[in-house]
């Protein structure tokens, strides 16, 4: 199945563009570094709440990884997508934000034991999951209510791959945990998603009954 | 000739989706989909996942995010040109 319906010459294309912007705002055009950062706000800001939890602080994250971008765009090389690289330092700015907060309240790191180990929710009969039935507003809601029951090792994974679109590789860059483990946390925190939706659709549907397995 | 349990399938699911999957495991997935109704519904919800996750406007932006990163960034611009 193929996730991603961007093509490879169009991807190609991208990264030429925001090359080209680059060199221009390098060359002194400032004003421009807005059109790298619109397209990208909701994902940096985004990134940064699901790592913190906190709207002040992911507010604040985010401007210093963005500010961070701007001053540090030279070090930009262009191989990657500015998205991914940008990211990729709004992910780090709030685990280190993190990290302090961590170290003032003394709070212990959760790691989970079994992390492979998870049994999604069995359906027998063909059902679709009834996120079609939910308003916008609605769903938003919910997803950010099955965000916020993941174990923080697990949003995170989810945050930067799925919602930030970071391929495996930049993923286990950003996060600082190996291929293997995006991979483990990846499936466990989909599965665990998918199985919050999975309940609730039971729950609207009280009259299809629960399926028997 | 070889077959995947539900076991092993649900443990590359997340990888198939991601298209991270040798030519021989893929063939060996699908043919256990074909004929595994759990499985599929398995993939196909947690597929669902995915989709909802790549739409990042459901994520709400606090009000005036977006003119105080202008504003910190037009700060930011001046004071590279001095």
């Amino acid at each position: 199945m193929q996730n991603t319906p961007v093509t490879e010459s169009e991807n190609d294309r991208a990264i030429e563009a925001e090359r080209e912007l680059v060199a221009e705002i390098l060359a002194g055009n400032d004003e421009r570094y807005y059109e790298l950062i619109a397209p990208i706000e909701r994902r940096v800001y985004y990134t940064a709440y699901a790592i913190l939890r906190t709207v002040a602080d992911a507010e604040e994250v985010s401007q210093e990884a963005i500010l961070k971008g701007f001053r540090g765009l030279r070090t930009f090389r262009g191989e990657a997508r500015f998205s991914s690289w940008l990211l990729s330092i709004v992910a780090n700015e709030a685990r280190m934000r993190l990290r302090q907060r961590r170290e003032v309240s003394l709070e212990l790191l959760r790691s989970p034991d079994n992390e492979d180990e998870y049994t999604p929710i069995e359906l027998a009969e063909w059902r679709e999951i009834a996120v079609e039935a939910l308003a916008q507003k609605e769903l938003a809601a919910h997803l950010e209510e099955a965000l916020e029951a993941l174990p923080e090792i697990y949003r995170e994974v989810l945050i930067v791959r799925d919602i930030d679109g970071l391929n495996i590789a930049e993923t286990s860059a950003a996060l600082e945990i190996s291929v293997p483990a995006v991979k483990t946390r990846l499936l466990r925190a989909r599965l665990m998603v998918r199985d919050y939706f999975v309940s609730r659709s039971w729950a609207s549907h009280p009259g299809s009954g629960k399926a028997q397995s | 000739m070889i077959t995947l349990s539900c076991e092993e399938v649900r443990r590359e699911i997340s990888n198939y989706l991601d298209d991270d999957i040798s030519p021989r495991m893929r063939r060996l997935l699908e043919t256990h989909l074909e004929q595994c109704r759990r499985c599929a519904v398995l993939l196909d919800s947690t597929h669902n996942v995915l989709v909802l996750l790549a739409n990042e406007q459901r994520f709400e932006l606090p009000t005036g995010f977006g003119r105080r990163v202008r504003q910190m960034l037009a700060e930011e611009f001046e004071k590279a040109k001095r």
